[in-house]
């Protein structure tokens, strides 16, 4: 048995642009899932009655499916209902849905951690419903769950590998390329893997920072 | 005309009347302290004013507007007027102080960022903390974060304030500085209306005193009156109960 | 191409949903075992080995599951074992559960309060004597409910398994996609197939954690 690993880091360019189109994969689901997970914790929260089941029935639905399924589901089913979508969008869409859903329930937890005080003190200084939420309650919730949520996200990102499946052209995508044209497919799964495992070192670092500065607002 | 106006308040919790018909009218610049043992409807009473509690019968008025549940709009608006400061300070504890302060006319009264800084700079020095305004909550004392919630309250400039035992939750020692300013406020002509146990601190500062007793307004008068010759053995038994 | 009726579709699915059982308990049972050692391992004590054992858990849970197949898969075969979807389906998925269970049950035993453990100390009892008497019995009960909760993961882990060629819910659906051109039908019904799994597990993990903390 012998191992020829210059033959995989010899295609860096692919491996490259496989990392950056993780990543980005990656940064648009984080954003538009969180932003969905905090809107749909909000419902479950305090939503009307209506909405809280439409938002219970979303999350148990996808946290009780596998990823793989529902991005084969929104590739090449949801063509039949008219929507057709390139593989790029299909991913990023069945990340968001993904992430959004563990978000929601990541999130309501420190939104449920809220002092009732805290919202008495909002309510008395005479901001509405929306402005409560949004400047009271969500930030100290998303400081709360923040590292929770960012093991989801990298969870999500380390799940993004089956997106290659559908020729979306990501890091495991390039690993994929590269073994079919030299046929040294342990090695390029095997250097795939390592830069999977520093990418999501590398994410949690960087979430850890970006949070308390951007997201909830103190170091 | 009255800043606050209640009439015929009634207040209950499931089977439990808490409030059986209060009738009070609170002049401009008016300072009322509302004393009684826990339970008999204090708390319960100031926090329908500014409509933390939904009561059940009789009407509350504010500057002669209505108080309706129902209607957000309205709500937004009347607590515009009255101020709330807390036993339990609630202050946001993802802003700095200086921010705490700004945050409400800010998004509520959309006053713009240097002249809401500014604002709230010199609300913080007139409460002794001109300061800490980069401070966080949780590096203050809590004499030092109740002051920093009643110059919250005073951006929005309320019409009154309403205290809810502000200073229970605070070690004996950090008590003085907290009552300094709502003398202060006080002297100003600030109306107010508070719930508290601290019965010296009524006594001289307030123009009436309620002394509430099961859910009723036992007894209203001056402080002095009111403590010299108790009308009722209710009262008489409260006051004596203090002294031992 | 064959018509195949809704039912048709649904009899192919279930035949191959026994293969998802089938593998979801190979794997959490295996990944149940050799969790327990590592966990033995790690309670010992000894720094390397504590170290490895970390290393090992972080390099499962910071990797793809879909790469740690692939790896399996072609890694057998450069040892010069047999390969079958099968084999490296079920060790990859073995090895990925052991990592997991193995910090989930860390973390209940060391929620266990120290004071436990000193306590075991103060009575004279052995290494084994304070596992076995104190401390595992109040960890294994704190440890249920995100157990079975990992047991979902484990289900909707088995469906990446098709993309090596096992074949099972999600293979089976690819398959029969193929077939009869129906793929918001069948991949629809197979997101339901698993939903119809998973979601009791977790129902039964999230009442099994409320009853852990009402009796608290």
């Amino acid at each position: 048995m012998t191992l020829d690993f210059g033959a995989i880091l010899s295609q860096w360019p692919l491996l490259a642009t496989g990392v950056a189109n993780t990543l980005l994969l990656t940064a648009l689901s984080a954003v538009v899932g969180g932003a969905l997970g905090a809107a749909c914790a909000w419902a479950r929260a305090q939503g009307p009655l209506w909405l809280r089941y439409v938002a219970g029935t979303y999350v148990e639905l996808i946290r009780n499916t596998p990823f793989i399924v529902q991005l084969f589901f929104i590739f090449f089913g949801l063509p039949m209902l008219g929507v057709k979508l390139s593989p790029e969008m299909a991913s990023v869409l069945a990340m968001v849905v993904n992430l959004g859903a563990y978000a929601t329930e990541i999130i309501r937890a420190g939104i449920l951690a809220t002092p009732r005080g805290q919202i008495e003190a909002a309510e008395s200084l005479a901001l509405n419903r929306f402005q409560i939420f949004t400047r009271v309650v969500l930030p100290p919730a998303l400081r709360k769950v923040w590292p929770a949520l960012t093991s989801q996200i990298v969870i999500v990102m380390l799940g993004s590998a089956v997106c290659g499946q559908i020729s979306t052209e990501e890091l495991s995508y390039a690993a994929n390329l590269i073994q079919s044209r030299n046929f040294r497919a342990f090695e390029a799964y095997l250097v795939a893997t390592a830069i999977y495992l520093a990418l999501a070192i590398g994410v949690r670092r960087a979430l850890n920072w970006i949070g308390p500065r951007f997201i909830f607002g103190r170091p | 005309m009255p800043v606050v106006e209640i009439k015929g308040l009634r207040k209950r919790f499931g089977q439990n009347e808490v409030l059986k018909g209060i009738d009070l009218s609170v002049e401009p610049g008016e300072v009322i302290a509302i004393i009684g043992k826990s339970g008999s409807g204090k708390s319960t009473l100031l926090r329908c004013v500014n409509g933390l509690e939904q009561f059940d019968e009789g009407t509350l008025a504010v500057d002669g507007k209505p108080l309706l549940h129902d209607d957000r709009a309205a709500m937004r608006a009347l607590r515009q007027r009255v101020g709330m400061i807390f036993q339990s300070f609630n202050l946001f504890p993802h802003l700095t102080v200086g921010r705490n302060v700004m945050l409400a006319p800010e998004l509520v009264k959309k006053i713009g960022q240097p002249a809401g800084a500014q604002r709230a700079s010199m609300l913080l020095t007139r409460v002794g903390l001109g300061e800490k305004f980069d401070a966080w909550p949780d590096q203050l004392s809590g004499g030092q974060q109740q002051r920093v919630a009643i110059a919250r309250a005073l951006a929005m400039e309320p019409a009154v304030l309403l205290c809810d035992e502000i200073t229970s939750a605070l070690d004996p020692e950090l008590v003085g500085e907290v009552l300094r300013v709502v003398e202060s406020l006080a002297a100003e002509g600030m109306t107010l209306m508070m719930v508290t146990h601290e019965m010296n601190f009524a006594r001289k500062v307030s123009d009436r005193l309620v002394f509430m007793h099961a859910g009723r307004i036992h007894e209203i008068g001056p402080p002095d009156e009111l403590f010299a010759h108790p009308k009722t053995p209710e009262l008489a038994q409260f006051i004596s109960a203090l002294n031992h | 191409m064959v018509d195949f009726t809704l039912w048709d579709i649904l009899r192919n699915l279930l035949l191959a949903a026994r293969w998802t059982i089938t593998l979801s308990i190979v794997a959490f049972v295996g990944g149940g075992l050799v969790g327990l050692a590592l966990l033995f391992a790690r309670l010992r004590g000894h720094a390397v080995g504590d170290r490895l054992i970390a290393a090992y858990v972080q390099v499962f849970q910071g990797t793809p599951l879909l790469m740690q197949l692939f790896l399996a898969y072609f890694g057998l075969a450069l040892l010069g074992m047999p390969t079958t979807p099968w084999i490296a389906a079920a060790l990859a998925l073995t090895l990925y559960t052991s990592a997991y269970l193995t910090e989930i049950w860390r973390g209940c035993v060391a929620s266990i309060p120290k004071g436990q453990w000193e306590a075991a100390d103060s009575l004279a009892m052995s290494f084994s004597e304070k596992l076995r008497h104190v401390v595992l019995p109040q960890a294994l009960k704190i440890s249920v409910p995100p157990t079975v909760g990992f047991l979902v993961q484990v289900v909707k882990g088995t469906a990446l398994a098709s993309v090596i060629g096992f074949i099972e819910l999600t293979k089976a659906a690819t398959m029969i996609t193929n077939a009869t051109f129906r793929p918001f039908t069948v991949y629809g019904m197979v997101a339901l197939l698993y939903f119809c799994l998973c979601f009791p597990i977790s129902w039964w993990s999230h009442r099994l954690e409320r009853k852990l903390h009402a009796g608290r």
